[in-house]
């Protein structure tokens, strides 16, 4: 059944490839240019000033993005700089992507960088620990309904894998409840889990937190991260009740279509924003030798 | 598990950079660097240390990031960006039509 799902959606995907910009600029009726005009105000929009973008590599080997000459900057004043070329390349990317006016929230992985540089909330990363395990008790997959029996049934299909893949994987016991009080989590799973998070570095817990708070799950977003989901597949059992619905009732562009991809947006960039600051690559190359 | 092949990640990834930058796409960064990775990973898609199908999962992710922030920009633009419409072109936008009565509307004069 979840195919069915994902065929659906792939199917409105495909709608929307004709429209897309590669027609050029939107052209706006005249009435309503006035009123855009108004929305745009000058914290969610500015106009690009730069043409072209470009990294560098300063110094400690950190990435550097230049827009046209100047440097970029984090919004609390320090310079932006990523550990790694990947993620300056993707960052340099998001703004060269933009056209005429700046759009930041289209900037997923700008604005987490962002909060990793600044940290404007002064988290340390056992506060970032233990509010994700905190999370637990409130996970989404751990929570089941008792009716309507088609839900019941689909969230057996969809969720008990997932669940038995991470009580497998990390041995521990996780359980689910279809009660208001939620499972009961014991000591030693948060410990597993405890240590497990404590090994990634702060920029990687930056990324976990925003992961698990657009998911609405901790167990969903270990599955992304740890490879065993893809990005689609995880927003899909996070929206499972939703595309139930959506099933039974209809599918509303506007409103379930537009969530879902920014969901799957914001996902996919934390996603991407904790495989590229928890791994270093090198490559040895074997020598020969006669 | 990976969903696609290495093949249909990395056109998807090229053809999204496409639509972004339209011509002058192979000059940028990141097209030589999607192109490099892809190269260098071909003989090692497989790693005894790492989990399998490690860079084509980061692949997907990155195609899934692109294409999911075009299509919420566009959908952002086309329903959410343009203020008020009056109800005939509000009705238009999801397929419908107003009905129309005959002798107008009670309170129209």
């Amino acid at each position: 059944m979840l195919r069915n799902f994902c065929r659906h959606h792939r199917q409105f995907a495909q709608v929307i490839w004709p429209f897309s910009l590669s027609q050029g600029q939107h052209v706006s009726s005249s009435p309503t240019h006035q009123q855009k005009a108004n929305y745009g105000s000058a914290i969610t929009e500015r106009k690009k000033f730069y043409e072209s973008v470009s990294i560098s590599q300063g110094e400690g080997g950190l990435f550097e993005i230049n827009l046209d000459k100047r440097k970029l900057k984090t919004p609390g004043g320090t310079l932006f700089t990523v550990p790694n070329e990947a993620l300056a390349i993707a960052v340099a990317t998001e703004w060269d992507a933009q056209k005429d006016t700046l759009k930041f929230y289209t900037m997923h992985l700008t604005t987490l960088c962002n909060t990793a540089l600044d940290n404007p909330t002064q988290r340390t990363k056992d506060q970032m620990i233990s509010a994700a395990l905190k999370f637990l008790e409130t996970d989404t997959i751990c929570y089941r309904v008792d009716e309507p029996p088609g839900l019941v049934e689909l969230q057996k299909n969809e969720w008990d894998p997932v669940m038995n893949w991470i009580e497998q994987r990390y041995k521990v016991v996780i359980g689910s409840s279809s009660c208001i009080m939620g499972p009961q989590i014991p000591e030693e799973t948060k410990e597993t889990f405890h240590q497990h998070l404590n090994s990634y570095n702060f920029w990687s817990l930056t990324g976990l937190e925003y992961v698990i708070t657009q998911l609405k799950s901790l167990v969903l977003s270990f599955g992304l991260i740890d490879k065993h989901l893809s990005v689609e597949q995880a927003v899909l059992l996070s929206r499972l009740e939703e595309e139930y619905q959506i099933q039974h009732w209809g599918n509303v562009e506007w409103a379930h279509d537009y969530d879902m991809y920014e969901l799957r947006a914001r996902t996919a960039a934390g996603a991407l924003f904790v495989h590229l600051s928890s791994e270093s690559t090198a490559v040895k190359k074997k020598l020969l030798r006669d | 598990a990976a969903v696609t092949s290495p093949l249909r990640a990395c056109r998807g990834i090229l053809k999204e950079i496409r639509f972004m930058k339209g011509s002058g796409y192979r000059h940028t960064h990141v097209y030589k660097y999607v192109l490099d990775q892809f190269r260098r990973n071909q003989v090692t898609g497989a790693q005894y240390c790492r989990e399998r199908m490690d860079a084509l999962h980061t692949a997907c992710t990155y195609q899934c990031l692109l294409t999911s922030t075009r299509v919420h920009l566009h959908l952002h633009e086309l329903y959410h960006a343009r203020g008020e419409r009056d109800p005939e072109q509000m009705a238009g936008l999801v397929g419908l039509r107003l009905p129309t009565q005959p002798g107008g509307k009670g309170w129209e004069t």
